[in-house]
């Protein structure tokens, strides 16, 4: 029988000929990624037990970026603990607070985790990097204790949901939509423990940045991961970061691969879609309700990217945030912060009135940077709007595009970004 | 006799459970006096060690913390029985030897602050107010010899080291 991408990854990282949904196995790990919220825990519990060493110190990538710059004292010992590990151990890649930024945008601009890969972290997030054709999920701390140590994590074989997209976007439309509504039609458990699998002529046309946005949203359906196969897009952007087909291996899913679920969507017929509180299925068209906003958010892993930046600067450019808003944008990595500057995106943002934070998760899990007060309501690029997600529990969070948001603080409630933009614009 | 507490609503999730301002310690008996604060702030005034949780589908969803777990087990919960759970959650209560049991009628089967007798060999637990029945999916060996060695990181020091 035919098997997925995900499956013959799988099989491949775990001595298999094959493999098939529901089957427990023990997989090796290219790559565990650590950030200074769960990786602490991981180290103590190894350490309580004797088991203090590291299976590879090249295969491991620390990141920290939840809390840091720290915010407070706590932190600060957390991101001291990381530290200090990846000197003892010897980590090779390590991306140090002005050097990093979010993670996964790190990880994926880096040109380390290669199609074919497994990868797994203490973050729900780390699916993100299935765009490039690599198997990456996130798990709990004991998990990564355990890839931590001997570099092998158990998997039970998942199942896949095939997700067809065909059609072009509208202007104004973004990849964002299209995984709110994907979400919105399938729920927020209904990918459970599935891998999401991204095909159809929509995805061949779509760049990295858009396919980084659909798989790290797997997580909000539930799934155990998101993954695109690789093409010329993948190669190209790998190339441009020293990665030549050589180095890894390319895996397609058969013609008589088996699908739990097939899903078709017509990425013409989407509209900008917002999702209400306190869900990510609970999606609407943006600006169906008249919702004024106090805080309008651009940033996280989902849509903090250079692209995403650029359709913000589109709408604010000769605009002003709308008072009684507060605007806050967080370039994910420093890479982009940079890259954003030089392109005059940050001077634009801050004319409009809205401020440029430090490459961090920032506010997006309501650590720091932006924190929510009571009853604030928030318009916001990231990827939850679970209660008390951004802080206080009974702000509201909406989620959307960077375009919808940027819109929604122009005006001082949510709205339409097709207002603002005519086709051919950069959200083309 | 332990009690149930019951959170209906279906995608609790990791944030209501432990909320990311707690996140700076990962001490248990620390979490715990924050467990479920999100969704219900009185819960640890109410819950005696042993309790129950019976909550709604796709308990657990969200987040990757590992800490929701250490969160509930701390303030003293047993077991948490919902029709389903989110994968993280699930395979972390797994390598925590914690009790998610999935069992599809447990809403309709309690109400909070029944008494329950929970009976992990048969795979059933009964409500001691109306006598009701109700079986869970048993627990998967793997879990079991996972729980037997203590956990997983004590599993995979036998099995690797």
């Amino acid at each position: 029988m035919g098997m997925t991408i995900a499956e013959k990854i799988l099989a491949a990282r775990s001595g298999n000929v094959s493999v098939v949904p529901g089957q427990l196995i023990m997989c090796d790990t290219s790559w565990v990624l650590c950030h200074e919220i769960t990786t602490p825990a991981a180290l103590r519990m190894l350490e309580e037990r004797g088991m203090d060493k590291v299976f590879n110190p090249d295969q491991i990538v620390a990141v920290p970026d939840h809390s840091v710059p720290a915010m407070n004292i706590k932190a600060a010992k957390m991101y001291q603990k990381l530290k200090s590990w990846v000197h003892e151990k010897g980590i090779k890649h390590f991306y140090d607070v002005g050097r990093g930024g979010i993670a996964h945008v790190v990880l994926e601009n880096t040109g380390l985790v290669k199609p074919g890969d497994t990868l797994v972290s203490g973050d729900s997030h780390t699916c993100n990097a299935g765009a490039l054709g690599a198997f990456a999920t996130g798990v709990g701390s004991t998990d990564l204790a355990g890839a931590i140590y001997s570099g092998k994590v158990w998997f039970k074989v998942p199942e896949t949901m095939l997700i067809k997209v065909t059609g072009k976007f509208n202007p104004g439309v973004t990849p964002k939509d299209l995984v709110l509504e994907v979400i919105k039609q399938i729920g927020a458990d209904g990918a459970n423990y599935m891998v999401m699998e991204w095909v159809g002529e929509t995805i061949d046309n779509l760049d990295m940045e858009g396919r980084f946005t659909l798989t790290n949203m797997a997580i909000e359906a539930g799934g155990k991961t998101g993954i695109v196969a690789v093409d010329d897009t993948t190669r190209a952007y790998l190339g441009a970061r020293g990665v030549t087909p050589d180095q890894y291996t390319e895996y397609q899913s058969d013609a008589d691969a088996k699908y739990k679920v097939v899903i078709e969507i017509d990425a013409g017929a989407l509209e900008p879609t917002v999702a209400y509180p306190h869900i990510p299925s609970n999606g609407k068209v943006a600006g169906t309700d008249k919702i004024a906003v106090t805080h309008a958010y651009v940033g996280s892993c989902t849509n903090g990217r250079i692209s995403d930046l650029r359709e913000v600067a589109n709408i604010l450019k000769g605009r002003k945030v709308a008072d009684g808003v507060q605007m806050i944008v967080v370039p994910a990595t420093q890479l982009i912060w940079k890259q954003a500057a030089q392109e005059g995106l940050l001077e634009i943002f801050v004319d409009a009135g809205a401020s440029v934070s430090y490459p961090s998760c920032g506010a997006c899990l309501g650590m720091h940077s932006g924190v929510l007060g009571p009853n604030d309501v928030c318009i916001s690029s990231s990827n939850r709007n679970f209660v008390g997600r951004m802080g206080d529990p009974s702000a509201q969070i909406y989620l959307a595009s960077p375009a919808t948001v940027a819109a929604s603080a122009v005006n001082g409630y949510i709205s339409d970004p097709r207002d603002f933009i005519g086709a051919g614009s950069a959200a083309d | 006799m332990p009690k149930v507490h019951v959170f209906g609503r279906d995608h609790i999730n990791t944030d209501e459970i432990i909320p990311a301002r707690h996140l700076t310690t990962d001490v248990e008996s620390e979490l715990a006096k924050f467990a479920m604060e999100d969704y219900d702030r009185d819960f640890v005034k109410r819950v005696q060690p042993g309790d129950i949780i019976v909550a709604g589908a796709d308990f657990g969803c969200g987040s990757s913390r590992e800490h929701a777990v250490w969160a509930i087990r701390g303030a003293g919960v047993a077991a948490v029985l919902a029709p389903n759970f989110a994968r993280i959650f699930y395979r972390n209560a797994i390598n925590n030897g914690f009790l998610a049991l999935e069992c599809a009628d447990i809403v309709a089967a309690f109400q909070d602050g029944d008494e329950a007798d929970l009976d992990l060999t048969a795979g059933v637990i009964t409500n001691k107010r109306t006598g009701q029945v109700v079986t869970f999916v048993p627990v998967p060996q793997f879990a079991l010899d996972v729980q037997k060695s203590g956990g997983w990181l004590e599993y995979m020091k036998e099995t690797f080291n």
